[in-house]
């Protein structure tokens, strides 16, 4: 008996496979293996048994663990609303049809595709003493020299500069699809409305981009979490581990002390901060939309 | 509150290509206008332009005397109902009809008056709390009218709002909009390509075509006297038959209007001493025809009828039926239930529709001498200027 028109059957299951094997072998197994590795007392060489809750313990115990806790979170505190405004502020201004419009945006975006080896020596060229685009500056002004790189505080903020410029192109790019993809008569009947520039940017702009902007700050919350490389070759985390990042510590713990267990307890510990910072913003965002 | 708009020599261009060109037109304060035409004759623009949302290149719009086109769109005191409604999608069905009152400052008792007012008139006052996407076409419809209601415009504007509905719907919207109009008194600009819709809505219509306005009247002189050729052929469904002229003689009611090929038409209408009838053509609608199915015989079929066929008694107001008619082969038959259209052609080949009861009896491939009534014939010279029965031009 010939089968029905449309009925699913098992083996269109294979045309997802390739799809689920490397989703699988990449993203399920190593987040199996680092919880399994997390209990473990490990180094590179090799497993030595289970312990229980024991690497967690050294971990939350670790008083530079904390730091760089909260280097992190400052830093995406920090970083990730100064993306979204930076990125709808370019949306806005380049959301036009004009050759000098479509240029810009090119120009913006360009810094994305760089790499963070790229980036952090640009950004070194600026930030370095003596020779740095800022120190000639500030020599030519009649200023002191501030130490970007190596003073506390100044390190941290230098890191956050690089990682905006560099990281600004995705958040630009997608606010400004999402602002071409409002209807024009939207903006004809605000303006037989009477609307002003700013009640049409507040009541009609903004409620048709909201999505775009969760979007938005969703990705660049869980990407800057994960700040690693701009600090590893910028600043090494210093001084005195003020611009140490949550990664940074993971990959000290794991691979120059190669505490391969504490340093998996400690991921898992990012992972769930990132978890939770993801949906406590999404869920604040949320809260009265309901309609 | 309502008021008057006057056009005065307005051009529009979009860089080389002029859309409009030198348009006036003087709207009575409370008239309800249709601007009719093909797409892309540029009635939208031009009512856009009253709206303010195209610029104006040359002329002066004015409302209530004063002038409105180098104000913008929210100070000119015109609302506008858009094709696609243009709803805010994130607000309420209240919060888009109060977002204008809130952005000229209306005290929120104000407004609350009106909108409820508004959606009590609409019968949308229990979707107050929705938002557009939870509402049908028709109710969207009625909210983006409600919208330009509590406005309390001078004159309201309106971009082919039916166009989206459906049948039924639309029927219904366009009575309830007379229905509107006639309560309110306010101006109104209403912009179609749907000519139903101009004649049942219009107090007068402007018919335009190809950057220009062709003809202004009400309903009834677009239809029974076209100014020219365009609007002839554009107003009325099925469109006017056209026949070319070949000749005018002297008839008992007016000029007697020779077809090469097929014979003559008595008119009653009046051409001036000289008319050229090198491209000159003749036009009959439908409904003034009589097909005399009866009178089909042998010797019509065929050959069709010779000029002497046409000498025959045309007296009075009657219709050219008997001898004096035109053999119309049928091909089509359309059937609408009240009246019968025979779609066919003459022996010169030129197609003509003619009317006949819904009870009609004609097959396909007959052959039925067609009366045409003297004082509704309309003919057009070679530039497409009409002359018609009961004038002297």
């Amino acid at each position: 008996m010939a089968a029905p028109h449309r009925q699913s059957r098992p083996s269109n299951a294979l045309f997802a496979a390739p799809y689920l094997v490397v989703f699988v072998a990449l993203l399920v197994v190593p987040l199996c293996w680092g919880v399994y590795l997390s209990l473990q007392k490990a180094d590179l060489f090799g497993l030595y048994g289970y312990t229980g809750w024991t690497n967690y313990a050294r971990v939350l115990g670790d008083a530079l663990f904390w730091q760089a806790v909260r280097n992190t979170v400052v830093f995406v505190a920090v970083t990730v609303p100064v993306l979204v405004a930076i990125g709808l502020f370019l949306g806005l201004a380049l959301n036009a049809r004009t050759r000098g419009a479509a240029f810009m945006r090119g120009v913006y975006f360009s810094s994305t595709v760089l790499s963070v080896t790229i980036v952090t020596l640009i950004w070194r060229f600026v930030f370095i003493p003596g020779d740095g685009l800022l120190s000639l500056a500030f020599e030519a002004m009649g200023w002191p020299p501030i130490g970007f790189l190596s003073t506390q505080g100044w390190s941290l903020f230098s890191v956050g500069v690089a990682t905006v410029w560099w990281c600004l192109g995705l958040p630009m790019i997608l606010i400004l699809a999402a602002l071409q993809q409002i209807p024009g008569d939207l903006y004809e009947a605000a303006a037989l409305d009477n609307a002003s520039r700013w009640r049409t940017f507040t009541r009609v702009t903004l409620p048709q981009i909201r999505n775009t902007l969760i979007l938005v700050a969703t990705i660049q919350i869980v990407m800057q979490f994960q700040l690693f490389g701009q600090a590893q070759l910028m600043t090494n985390g210093g001084p005195n581990g003020t611009s140490r990042p949550m990664v940074l510590y993971i990959y000290r713990a794991a691979f120059e002390n190669w505490d391969v267990g504490q340093g998996a307890a400690a991921s898992e510990l990012l992972f769930l901060i990132i978890l939770v910072a993801a949906m406590g913003q999404f869920w604040i965002t949320n809260r009265g939309n309901k309609a | 509150m309502s008021a008057s708009i006057d056009i005065h020599h307005l051009t529009k261009r979009f860089g080389a290509l002029t859309v409009l060109d030198d348009i006036s037109l003087a709207i009575e304060d409370g008239e309800f206008v249709v601007f009719l035409g093909p797409s892309g004759c540029g009635k939208s623009t031009l009512l856009r332009m009253i709206a303010g949302l195209e610029a104006v290149n040359e002329g002066e719009i004015a409302l209530g005397g004063r002038r409105i086109d180098t104000l913008p769109p929210g100070e000119r005191g015109v609302a506008m109902v858009f094709q696609s409604y243009a709803l805010y999608p994130h607000m309420t069905v209240r919060q888009n009809m109060a977002f204008g009152l809130e952005n000229v400052g209306t005290p929120r008792d104000e407004i609350a008056r009106r909108t409820d007012a508004a959606a009590k008139v609409l019968e949308i006052d229990h979707l107050l709390e929705r938002k557009p996407q939870m509402l049908s076409g028709g109710q969207r419809q009625r909210v983006a009218i409600g919208r330009a209601i509590v406005k309390e415009p001078r004159a309201f504007l309106f971009d082919e709002p039916l166009s989206n509905l459906d049948a039924a719907l639309r029927g219904r919207t366009r009575l309830e909009l007379a229905q509107l109009h006639q309560r309110l008194g306010t101006t109104m600009i209403f912009v179609t390509h749907d000519q139903v819709e101009a004649m049942t809505l219009a107090d007068r219509i402007v018919v335009m075509h190809d950057r220009r306005i062709e003809q202004i009247g009400t309903p009834m002189e677009i239809y029974q006297r076209p100014a020219t050729k365009f609007v002839a052929g554009f107003v009325g469904a099925p469109a006017m038959s056209m026949l070319p002229l070949s000749g005018v003689t002297r008839g008992p009611l007016g000029a007697r209007l020779e077809v090469a090929g097929v014979g003559h038409i008595d008119s009653a209408v009046t051409l001036p001493e000289g008319f050229a009838t090198q491209g000159a053509s003749i036009g009959i609608r439908a409904e003034d025809t009589r097909p005399d199915a009866g009178a089909d015989t042998g010797a019509d079929r065929g050959t069709g009828a010779g000029p002497d066929m046409n000498t025959g008694s045309n007296t009075g107001s009657g219709p050219n039926t008997g001898p004096g008619s035109l053999p119309l082969t049928v091909d089509v038959i359309e059937r609408l239930g009240d009246r019968t259209l025979l779609h066919g052609h003459l022996p010169d080949g030129t197609v003509l529709v003619a009317q006949d009861t819904g009870r009609s009896q004609v097959a396909p491939g007959q052959v039925v001498p067609v009366g045409v009534d003297p004082h509704a014939v309309h003919v057009f010279d070679a530039a497409g200027r009409a002359h018609h029965a009961g004038e002297v031009r």
